[in-house]
């Protein structure tokens, strides 16, 4: 795969066109219409590499469609229309000329509910490889076990590679879309209420992997879940219809929020 | 107070399952009593108890003592009802207009030897025969004549050719505009292109095969530049478009039921629309699709109008240029000329009935298959 659409996003110490000191994905008055409703009403916001950073607030409150702004996902609905500006590694992505396919090579996604493929396991992950251009099979077993690894997934499946993913468990099957996802080595990872769907202790299995990825990878995660944004994120936005309210670090917006209306609804009083 | 079970509970609920049942079972029987119908007409032939042979063995009327009734019954080719009701001066006169019927046969067939055999054996209605006036042994349907030449296969190979070529054209037409319409179209193009095609599922046959054999023959040849105007090729594609409506819609109902959840996993990790249908949507909808070919297999094979209109000759030969004629094409075109109960009435039905069959097993190969994929897909064994 050649880079030629995009260079690299991270902002790196070692590469001479990068600033240094600027956030790596900077959202500027960005404003997002369905039709004629606003979603979306003016946000900036300004995230660091790998770090955690988790989107709260209730329900419609426009936080899912703003992650999916980072990869563009919100292309496929039509009507939708964007305003203001938003970087990654000083790029603008809702530029004409992006190539929405090489970024999303490079902002991976993990869905609510677990979507594998109905192929077989090692398909699942070689899909992804196989889009950006690794063919050879001694390259493709090399990646798709490190990523199953990577997602703490390879113990449990090595022995059953090439059974279909269906027939694993719902946390299993969530862990394979993550494997799946850091497979392509993106460099940001987007995660819409990865652990909803699943059980307490698969959920704490995702969480721990989380902290893990956290290493390599730049992590925006959606959750509903107070205590998982509060166990896994370094920092919190606080959403309230299509508004953000309230950024900070996690321990500050759990403990010593600023606004009235993050403390009533991160202390359950709403939401 | 009580806990009531079954059908006390709610007798309106547990009369109306019941009722419900019995009009499901009626479909199953109707189906199953065409079928029963159909062969029955058609078992003589499969039991040897058909005969077409000109030159029959004579009994003199003189030798009516020396036989017994059964004899005579079958000789006669009475019912056993109508044999008992006649008395002996009535089978006499029968046997003498036997005798007389002989002498009606023209000349030159007395000495043919084709005019001995009964041609509705196996034998000849599968096989080539070396026919008297024929260069060499060949597979002839021709039922009418005194002669009648019963083989079937030319009508097989007719209704191969004209099936097999109309899928050929319909299926990847089909699933294409289903793919298209279901996964790349926007919404816009989607309402209109996809009401359009199943449109054409509307259209009479007949006014297809007008278009066939008037417009479409005449472009075909042009392009292809074949010798024969009408031919299997030219009644195959004009049996596609009749086809295609039919797998369309399924395919695309198909396509559309993939989880969004796919679709969103592939563009995600960076896949173009393309590349999602084609690798991810497709495959997953893989069972619907074979379906809908399968249920367009049995459109084309059942199709008669178009193939009786464009092109009819019952020639023996595997080449697409040729003319062909399709089982269902011979019985619509000869059934009202058939003799009720005679050889080549029988004839039809047995055809049909191997069509019943072939409609039947290829719906049952087709539902294995679509389990095998299923339970392949949803990681079952």
């Amino acid at each position: 795969m050649t880079d030629t659409l995009m260079p690299k996003l991270s902002v790196n110490a070692n590469d001479p066109g990068a600033v240094a000191g600027s956030p790596f994905i900077e959202i500027e008055n960005l404003s997002l219409y369905y039709g004629a409703s606003k979603a979306l009403k003016n946000i900036s916001l300004n995230l660091d590499e790998k770090v955690v950073t988790a989107f709260i607030g209730p329900s419609g409150c426009g936080k899912s469609t703003l992650l999916r702004c980072l990869n563009r996902m919100n292309d496929l609905i039509d009507g939708v229309r964007i305003e203001g500006s938003m970087k990654i590694g000083g790029y603008n992505i809702n530029a004409k000329d992006v190539d929405v396919i090489e970024l999303r090579k490079r902002v991976g996604m993990v869905f609510q509910k677990s979507n594998p493929f109905p192929k077989s396991i090692y398909e699942n992950v070689a899909y992804g490889l196989r889009l950006h251009g690794v063919k050879a099979k001694s390259d493709l077993d090399a990646r798709i076990e490190q990523s199953l690894q990577g997602a703490a997934l390879w113990d449990e499946v090595k022995d059953r590679l090439h059974t279909s993913a269906l027939g694993l468990s719902g946390g299993q099957q969530q862990r394979l879309c993550i494997a799946r996802a850091i497979a392509i080595r993106p460099e940001i990872i987007l995660m819409d209420e990865p652990a909803s769907a699943l059980d307490p202790i698969a959920t704490a299995r995702i969480e721990d992997l989380i902290l893990e990825l956290k290493k390599e990878f730049t992590i925006v995660i959606v959750t509903h879940n107070m205590q998982q944004a509060a166990r896994i994120s370094d920092r919190t936005a606080f959403f309230y219809i299509g508004e953000l309210v309230e950024f900070g670090p996690t321990v500050k917006i759990f403990t010593n929020p600023a606004q009235k209306r993050t403390e009533d609804y991160v202390s359950g009083r709403f939401g | 107070m009580g806990i009531h079970r079954g059908h006390q509970a709610r007798p309106g609920e547990w009369l109306a399952e019941k009722l419900i049942f019995l009009i499901s079972l009626s479909a199953i029987g109707m189906v199953l009593l065409i079928f029963l119908f159909v062969a029955r007409e058609a078992l003589p032939v499969f039991f040897g108890q058909t005969d077409t042979a000109l030159i029959q063995p004579v009994i003199p009327t003189a030798e009516l003592d020396r036989h017994s009734p059964a004899e005579l019954q079958r000789y006669l080719e009475l019912t056993p009802e109508q044999f008992t009701t006649m008395d002996k001066e009535t089978i006499k006169t029968l046997m003498d207009v036997k005798i007389e019927a002989l002498n009606d046969i023209p000349e030159n067939f007395r000495n043919d030897p084709d005019a001995k055999i009964n041609t509705t054996e196996w034998k000849y209605l599968l096989r080539p025969h070396q026919w008297s006036g024929y260069e060499k042994p060949e597979r002839i349907w021709q039922p009418v004549g005194q002669i009648k030449k019963f083989n079937l296969i030319p009508l097989f190979v007719g209704t191969l050719k004209t099936t097999l070529i109309g899928l050929l054209f319909a299926v990847p037409l089909a699933v294409g505009a289903a793919i298209y319409v279901s996964q790349l179209a926007r919404p816009r193009v989607r309402e209109t292109v996809k009401p359009v095609i199943e449109m054409l599922s509307g259209i009479p046959s007949v006014v297809t095969g007008v278009f066939a054999l008037i417009v479409m023959a005449t472009v075909l040849q042009h392009i292809f530049g074949y010798q024969t105007r009408l031919n299997a090729f030219v009644a195959g594609i004009a049996l596609g478009f009749a086809v295609i409506p039919v797998i369309f819609s399924i395919a695309e109902d198909a396509l559309t039921s993939v989880p969004r959840a796919y679709t969103q996993a592939a563009l995600a990790l960076g896949a173009s629309r393309w590349q999602t249908a084609w690798q991810i949507v497709l495959p997953a909808a893989l069972p619907g699709v074979f379906a809908a070919s399968v249920l367009g297999f049995g459109r084309a094979i059942g199709e008669t109008m178009i193939v009786l209109m464009v092109c009819s000759a019952s020639v023996m030969s595997w080449s697409i240029f040729d003319s062909a004629r399709s089982i269902t094409t011979t019985i619509a075109a000869e059934m009202a000329e058939a003799v009720n109960g005679g050889p080549h009435y029988r004839i039809l039905f047995m055809l049909g009935a191997l069509l019943f069959a072939a409609t039947f097993v290829s719906n049952m190969i087709g539902d294995f298959v679509i389990h095998r994929f299923k339970n392949k897909l949803e990681g079952k064994r």
